[in-house]
């Protein structure tokens, strides 16, 4: 049986951020490994089918995590995550880029600015992220890049649409 | 996920900046139920027609609504395809984190993190 745990995804087009918060069946010191140490990072981190190769991992204020979400199909997507703030156990500030395979990151594509907060919720943990792109132009240049050749998807959902980009618990 | 550049469309660009307006969003809201007239559009709204059809004209630059007229009647209808586009990354977004998070849970129930079974 799966848990009930929430998920919330908003999306705040003023402020050019997308907050994503979730809860976890777990204590916060073993969430907060979860996030922070490379052997458990590539257990988790690439949603499915994709699986997570780390590079380097340097967990520590100027340090960064390079890593790659690789293809079952083949080709694998770099990134770079650089740590800016560190505070045990709850939370951390980081820039998340693309990178290559040699940890180069790739100037023309935006950075996102990335606030990780960890709280307890009795047992459990909440983690929030939010995500902040330094201008829409930026979530633009992202958003084109992840759009394929022809793209004929129709609108079905407008109305979820809709709610997702005013959601009341973002800034508005 | 996919590192093409080729399909930028000038149309995105301004997509982001159309849908951070409530007003536009409501008439968006109110094109997803079929195309209407302007003066219907503007009905429910406390502005002036021109600051309206700043709106309009806002969200036609984007890609996201066309308009035509008719004797002395301008209908609009929404674009589907643009709003598609923003769409299509938003999903992506959400099933990117849902997809990772998912995989959280299974490692913290092999952890032992928690007593449930998983």
């Amino acid at each position: 049986m799966k848990p009930d745990l929430k998920f919330t995804f908003a999306v705040d087009l003023q402020a050019n951020t997308l907050t994503v918060t979730r809860e976890f069946a777990g204590p916060r010191p073993l969430v907060w490994d979860c996030h922070t140490k490379r052997e458990l990072l590539d257990r988790w981190f690439a949603p499915k089918p994709l699986t997570t190769k780390t590079k380097s991992m340097d967990f520590r204020e100027g340090g960064h995590w390079h890593y790659a979400m690789v293809d079952p199909s083949g080709p694998e997507y770099w990134s770079r995550i650089d740590y800016r703030t560190i505070t045990p156990i709850d939370g951390y500030t980081a820039l998340d880029g693309f990178s290559d395979e040699t940890g180069a990151i790739n100037p023309a594509l935006p950075q996102a600015e990335w606030d990780v907060t960890f709280t307890d919720r009795g047992a459990h943990t909440i983690v929030r992220t939010v995500v902040t792109y330094p201008s829409a132009e930026a979530i633009n240049t992202v958003m084109a890049m992840g759009m394929e050749a022809g793209l004929t998807s129709t609108l079905e959902r407008l109305d979820e649409l809709l709610a997702i980009l005013t959601q009341p618990e973002t800034q508005g | 996920m996919v590192l093409h550049m080729e399909n930028h469309s000038p149309a995105l660009d301004s997509i982001f900046h159309a849908l951070s307006d409530p007003t536009r969003r409501a008439v968006l809201r109110r094109l997803g139920q079929g195309p209407a007239a302007i003066t219907e559009l503007a009905a429910p709204f406390d502005m002036g027609l021109p600051a309206f059809l700043k709106h309009v004209g806002v969200l036609e630059e984007a890609g996201l609504v066309a308009s035509q007229k008719s004797g002395r009647v301008r209908t609009c209808t929404l674009q589907a395809e643009a709003l598609a586009a923003a769409e299509k990354w938003f999903d992506e977004q959400r099933a990117l984190w849902a997809g990772r998070y998912d995989n959280l849970d299974s490692l913290l129930a092999t952890l032992g993190g928690h007593d449930n079974e998983a």
